[in-house]
């Protein structure tokens, strides 16, 4: 019989002009990533000439049955690694019919913030480091894990090779591809900590653009681990006990943090997020209080504390920023299941629009 | 030795003018779709080009065995994605040998419908949105359910991602393709709420040309998920309980509703199906009772309801339509085992020919 692969991997642009989009959009619970495709007459590169589409919202948890459309309005294009040709993933946010955004569209309030002027002109660059873990399907335990039991302590398994410390690399490699062909900035990945636990990074990206990127990443990964069979975690602290949590680093840098001086604009820039440590945490993502312990390389979830090449802090500044007198520094409280609009956002709020 | 693969995809363009046709037709239940085929000496692309032909009509329960040939005349062609080169799809109608058309052949007499002056002036636009439900081989359990149980309950699958909630995506997106290269008018693709169940749309496609449309996709869905060794049900209401049924939303326009003032002609023609709701829920499909409860995003089979953006409705109308005083409509009734060529029409006769 004629292969499914045959036919999935179809080049349509013998035969038609036309192109598929899959429309993307973030669900009710603020981290399920829903989607749909449709057929358009030709290649579009440009989101402005995308038409606008509307979801049953009572069947994600954002509208009600009696009055469910929910608007799609497109905002980011990326090529499509599934189906390539001329196909394209499309980041949508969502609104009502009356063009409000609905509660769960951060997007929106952080295109706001970014394209204030004063923001703008500090031309602020994100690099999201998403940590997150591969689980066996059914038993949702750790990729790699025996069933019922555990693994030998970790210390081995950070950046590893080998049947017995890498789980899943397939997977780690074939989205590392599929992003950079989808036009993703994505800058690297590693093996982490905890065995069957990775991280892909994002970056650097400027203002709105850093959380798009990160939302078609992680709905590439998602795609990938349904075609390995294996089921895709956020959770900020998987497994309770001697093992490493998940989390999604964010490196933030502004124009006057990279030219000369930069430092105390870094130090200035961090005073005033140890101001607002409550509001930030709150909003770095849920369950974060089980993975900021003090230990595993996390600052306790209560403390703010900053500090030169300190991974127990909850701002690390970089060996060479410091030499440099000017550079980039690593806000390590958000959780691998924060919602990057929201963080990326939130820190150009505190520290550029803001006044101490 | 060579590879049936490689034999399947022989390119014989290089050594002959051969083509290889599949008469495609409906059989005697209703739902059965039955193919042959035959050699060409070259390529078709006009339908009244073809020659007529004829098959078993004993074997499928339409006709008896002293006086079993039925004739199957052309009436619609498809690029064919499985053989691919020059090779075609042909949608068939069935006719005794006398030139009468045989009970179960709905094509003949939805074709007189759109042939009469007052339809074809109208130029009636159908949309229709097929639900399926694939289920495991032998087992016919829905794909991805543990067997002897049940997934959790619908809330996570409508449009997901994930190998813990999306299952299938690979004939889902192989069908998508498959239609795009066979000329089919596929417009789009989700996944539904219940696990398992999936949606494709055909539309906008005028008159006859929808039902020959949606049985040509059809056709070509089952012979994708034999390749994957699973199988489609239209069956409405598959699984008991909290699970939704399977539909074939139905939408639908003229040419006086896509132009100014079409409100009014939208509303005047819900008022003449709301006349004939019984008739119509007749015809719309077997089992259609076990479906249409009043729940799941259904109105009640005995109930006829309208209304904007209202999933709860026989006939839901788009917001953008009410915004813009004219458009489509949506006839939410009819189930996923539904006959296009009956639905498609009916809705034209009821709507443009009948004077209550």
């Amino acid at each position: 019989m004629a292969s499914l692969t045959d036919l999935i991997n179809l080049d349509l642009s013998d035969t038609t002009e036309k192109i598929i989009a899959e429309y993307i959009w973030i669900g009710g619970s603020g981290l399920d990533i829903r989607s749909k495709g449709r057929t358009l007459p030709g290649p579009v590169t440009n989101p402005s000439k995308l038409p606008k589409w509307n979801y049953d919202g009572s069947s994600t948890g954002q509208a009600p049955g009696d009055d469910s459309e929910v608007i799609l309005y497109p905002q980011a294009i990326f090529k499509d690694p599934f189906r390539r040709g001329n196909n394209i993933l499309v980041i949508c946010d969502c609104y009502t019919p009356a063009g409000e955004p609905i509660p769960t569209n951060k997007r929106y309030n952080a295109a706001k913030i970014f394209s204030h002027p004063d923001v703008v002109a500090e031309e602020p660059w994100y690099g999201i480091e998403q940590e997150y873990t591969l689980l066996q399907k059914d038993v949702k335990w750790p990729l790699g894990w025996p069933i019922g039991g555990f693994p030998g302590p970790q210390g081995p398994y950070y950046c590893a090779a080998g049947a017995d410390k890498s789980f899943g690399r397939d997977i780690v490699d074939a989205h590392y591809k599929a992003c950079l062909y989808a036009g993703i900035n994505i800058s690297g990945i590693n093996g982490e900590v905890m065995p069957g636990q990775w991280e892909f990074q994002v970056g650097p990206t400027v203002g709105i653009s850093s959380g798009d990127q990160v939302w078609a990443a992680r709905y590439i990964l998602e795609r990938i681990t349904e075609i390995a069979g294996v089921v895709l975690s956020f959770d900020p602290k998987p497994i309770q006990g001697d093992w490493n949590g998940a989390g999604a680093h964010t490196n933030y840098s502004t124009k006057s943090m990279r030219s000369d001086g930069g430092y105390d604009v870094i130090k200035s820039a961090i005073e005033k997020l140890g101001k607002r440590h409550k509001e930030h945490i709150a909003a770095y993502g849920e369950g974060n209080e089980r993975r900021l312990t003090g230990r595993h390389e996390t600052a306790d979830i209560n403390t703010f504390l900053w500090g030169v090449a300190n991974r127990g802090a909850s701002i690390r500044v970089g060996r060479e920023t410091e030499k440099d007198g000017k550079g980039y520094f690593e806000d390590r409280r958000p959780a691998s299941n924060m919602d990057p609009y929201v963080v990326t956002s939130m820190i150009a709020e505190t520290t550029i629009l803001r006044k101490p």
